[in-house]
């Protein structure tokens, strides 16, 4: 033989390992095993009902397991890309259970007891298959057996998970022995080495693994007909033509949820859809909390040089809202305004809402009250305002809703409004809660009357919360319209982590206001500064005069609210600025006193008590003593937030950051993980390595990879 | 004490539910490693055994003892994979996965990328008939009445082939000594 030969066949046989994983290896012989078990019970008993559920569930399991078109995609760019596919496999299972976990405390007692815990239910099925297999045992068994196989299926048992998605679910006990190992095993494969992260980031993991997962699969979904509004980055400006920058806070933080369902659909957001202050400010903020009541918030401020370019410099500024303890949270009238149309029809919609509502029960107190109002072809109070002591009235009519019909969105506000005002309560909050896709189709609403109706609503005390539900066909600039004047706040929600996250964890900051329309305005020096730019926050600009004019609406903070603003500096006399000097006027003239170039610019906020109408000013110099002289100094919570924005920027086009890389974006959030309790820092990191594959896709062929129908 | 494939075949085919998996065990690891080699993709050879896997409960009725149950199996294998092929890989696409696939095995060994370059490209520029002699009797070392018996042709085509090969491979290490 000759050598090249030899050379061929050793490296064929020492490439090394070429074993095959565990994971695939056991879920190809669990699902043999399925399909002999099939054929054998078919071939000894005919096809009987149990026979035939079984046979769908495989079916319902394949298209779960089997094709991959999403994960397929991401192999080229991912360097563990095999193994990842695996992982979201087996994680989907578990959550799966996770899901029905959930879903089985919160039902009825009658319905809970019937649905098997997974592990005797993988028993039960075992042991069924193996009676049917003995050639003597009756035929009743095979009825029985049948409804061990149905239970799962009963859309109220599975709390409204579309029947084929829950079949699988009887299914997932046979890939479970290791889910928790192939999840540990995983981040090792794709690089993320981050495997001591609390169990509640697995858990969170999992959920969002569940969703991207599910949106691929097999039901009708919407696609590319997202809207959003236009937002043009905002542009660099001279302190010497414009040394003044107002804008109002933004709380909101759909725009995160929205891109991260999106990255783990294997599809690049649009980049209207990426609102960078949002993404800042989904996260939790360890900032200093105000010392006493007397300002509901307190601003802390500190300057680094920017990771895109050492010439130039941030300004962040952390804004922490006093946090209300127990007793002092005032007495809660919400009102629920629930989209049943035919759109919400998805298991990442109304069953999502249904489940999302059932965990706000928790969070709120025996004596407040609760009202569902749904609209769909016509609007109708589902439930009268009920305490919520009485949560078995309140669950009744939840498991009732059911999804169908065009949305009359308007009349839906107009009556939740009015039941809202009719229990009114004075001190206490009193809230519309909107949960929607967005899609108002029907009825007298232009978006501009329906927000003109939502700003006179405000007037009488009742704000608006909007909740975001699905992709494909979401509209957020409705969405945003609504919140931003309906004293509110928006969150789009993917996964029923994501609910628990804004409606139980952040339940006091989306609930309780403590301090409204906080507007920040920011002098700069010209000693100091040449150039400056407002990182994100592109909707939320005010003209210089609305900052002191009490009739211009803004963002609120609720209980316990970070907010971040970061604005990009260029320091006077560094050659790093991008805007030339003039030729015919110099500027000379603005040199200014000395007392105060130590000074950056001045901060001023402007906020009003939640009760009061007229507001107060806080001010603070930005000074050079909180000045760290590298990016590593800086404290953890600010670097944080500077990875945040630099993907988001990456995201959005990154014009002003350079060669700046998502890569960057990775090592900087490591390094600022901290404690990281909820996992969501990890998300975050996990969500840019992802957003690397991804963006290595063409658009257009993107789109295609979300198609259910991909092979 | 432990029977043979046919032994567990037969009893898998009437109904041995323990058989069957024994049967699947022991086989699933080589049915995967010709997938990975014939397809050059972790993902697409992990799909492709588990399709195997799936079909085998069905196939075991048409399994007639005549051959080993090894080369029956190789049979499915390739023809999971032809199928496979048919269904999506260019060319390309195959050529960027094997240059994938040794680089995560071997990644370690920087210094012999070179020769894995011209091996993988080897690989890859087979036509699809001499890949899957190559295969089968290189790496799984099959001899060619086996190979013959599982692509369905005449053991001489086989030889045949592997001369072909040989000169392929010639042309290209005289080509990289160049």
């Amino acid at each position: 033989m000759t050598d090249e030969f030899k050379d061929l066949k050793d490296a064929l046989r020492n490439e090394g390992p070429i074993s095959p994983r565990k994971e695939a290896r056991d879920l190809a012989i669990d699902k043999a095993m399925h399909a002999f078990d099939e054929k054998n019970t078919s071939a000894a008993k005919g096809i009987g009902i149990g026979n035939r559920l079984m046979g769908t569930a495989i079916a319902a399991y394949q298209i779960l397991i089997g094709r991959r078109s999403m994960n397929m995609r991401l192999t080229p760019a991912l360097a563990g890309g095999a193994s990842l596919s695996a992982l979201l496999l087996v994680i989907l299972s578990t959550s799966y259970l996770q899901n029905n976990f959930e879903d089985a405390k919160t039902i009825p007692d009658g319905l809970a007891s019937r649905q098997p815990t997974p592990s005797p239910q993988k028993e039960a099925v075992e042991e069924r298959v193996f009676a049917e297999l003995r050639p003597s045992e009756n035929d009743h068994l095979t009825e029985e057996s049948a409804i061990v196989f149905a239970d799962p299926a009963l859309p109220s048992a599975s709390a409204g998970l579309p029947s084929t998605a829950a079949e699988p679910t009887m299914m997932a006990p046979s890939i479970n022995p290791s889910p928790i190992i192939a999840f540990d095993a995983a981040p090792g494969a794709v690089g993320v080495g981050h495997s001591s992260a609390p169990a509640e980031a697995k858990r969170r993991f999992m959920i969002q693994s569940f969703d991207a997962d599910q949106q691929a699969q097999g039901f009708y979904q919407d696609q590319g007909r997202d809207e959003f509004s236009t937002i043009k980055t905002n542009p660099i400006k001279l302190v010497s033509e414009e040394p003044v920058s107002t804008f109002s806070i933004d709380v909101d933080t759909a725009s995160y949820s929205f891109i991260r369902a999106s990255l783990n659909n294997n599809v690049l957001p649009q980049k209207d859809a990426v609102r960078v202050e949002e993404l800042i400010n989904y996260f939790p903020y360890d900032y200093a909390r105000p010392d006493d009541t007397s300002v509901p918030f307190k601003a802390g401020i500190s300057v680094y040089p920017a990771p895109w370019n050492d010439e130039r410099k941030l300004i962040h500024i952390g804004i922490k809202g006093y946090e209300l303890q127990g007793l002092e949270k005032p007495a809660s009238n919400l009102v629920f305004l629930l989209d049943t149309s035919g759109s919400m029809d998805a298991p990442n919609k109304l069953p999502l809402v249904q489940n999302a509502m059932k965990l706000v029960l928790d969070s709120l107190k025996p004596d407040d009250t609760i009202a569902i109002v749904t609209y769909a072809g016509s609007a109708g109070t589902v439930l009268e305002a009920t305490p919520v002591k009485d949560k078995a009235k309140i669950l009744r009519a939840l498991d009732n809703l059911h999804s169908g019909g065009s949305t009359a969105g308007a009349e839906g506000i107009r009556q939740a409004y009015q039941l809202a005002e009719q229990n009114f309560r004075e001190k206490g909050v009193n809230r519309v809660i909107l949960a929607t896709d967005g899609d108002f189709n029907v009825g007298v609403s232009s978006d501009e009357e329906l927000k003109s109706y939502i700003e006179r609503k405000r007037q009488t005390g009742v704000y608006l919360s909007v909740l975001g539900f699905g992709t494909g066909n979401y509209n957020d600039a409705l969405m945003q319209t609504l919140a931003q004047n309906g004293n509110g706040n928006a969150a789009y929600i993917d996964s029923l982590n994501e609910a628990r996250k804004v409606l139980v964890e952040e339940a006091g900051s989306t609930l309780f206001t403590i301090a409204r329309d906080v507007k920040i305005q920011v002098e700069f020096n010209p000693a100091t500064v040449s150039e400056y730019r407002l990182i994100g926050y592109e909707t939320r600009l005010l003209n210089r005069e609305d900052f002191n004019n009490d009739k211009v609406d803004a963002g609120d903070i609720g209980s316990g609210h970070a907010v971040t603003a970061i604005y990009e500096i260029t320091p006077t006399g560094s050659d790093a600025g991008l805007i030339d000097d003039l030729r015919y006027s110099t500027s000379d003239a603005l040199a200014s006193p000395s007392a105060t170039s130590g000074e950056y610019g001045f901060l001023k906020m402007r906020y009003k008590l939640p009760d009061e109408s007229t507001s107060k000013l806080v001010s603070t110099p930005i000074t050079n003593d909180k000045e760290y002289s590298s990016v590593e100094e800086a404290p953890n919570e600010a670097r944080f937030a500077t990875a945040v924005a630099g993907f988001g920027q990456l995201l959005r086009d990154g014009r002003y950051t350079g060669s700046y890389a998502l890569d960057d974006v990775i090592d900087l959030a490591k390094s600022a993980k901290g404690e990281d309790e909820f996992g969501y820092r990890a998300e975050f990191i996990n969500l840019v390595r992802l957003s690397k594959s991804v963006a290595a896709i063409a658009p257009l062929d993107a789109e295609h990879s979300v198609s259910p129908t991909q092979p | 004490m432990t029977m043979t494939d046919i032994e567990l075949a037969e009893n898998a085919r009437d109904g041995d539910r323990n058989a069957f998996r024994q049967l699947v065990e022991r086989h699933y690891d080589s049915a995967y490693r010709v997938a990975l080699r014939m397809t050059g993709s972790v993902p697409d050879a992990e799909d492709i055994a588990q399709d195997v896997c799936l079909a085998l409960a069905d196939k075991l009725s048409s399994f007639r003892g005549t051959s080993r149950f090894s080369t029956w199996l190789y049979r499915v294998v390739v023809n999971a994979c032809r199928d496979h092929h048919r269904k999506r890989a260019t060319s390309d696409r195959l050529h960027s996965n094997y240059a994938m696939v040794y680089e995560f095995s071997r990644a370690d060994e920087a210094d012999d990328s070179q020769r894995r370059g011209w091996l993988s490209d080897a690989i890859a520029d087979l036509e699809p008939a001499l890949r899957e002699t190559a295969i089968l009797v290189l790496s799984e070392d099959l001899n060619h009445k086996e190979a013959g018996e599982i692509l369905g042709c005449a053991e001489n085509t086989i030889s045949w082939r592997m001369h072909e090969i040989r000169k392929k491979l010639k042309t290209l290490v005289d080509a990289n000594h160049d």
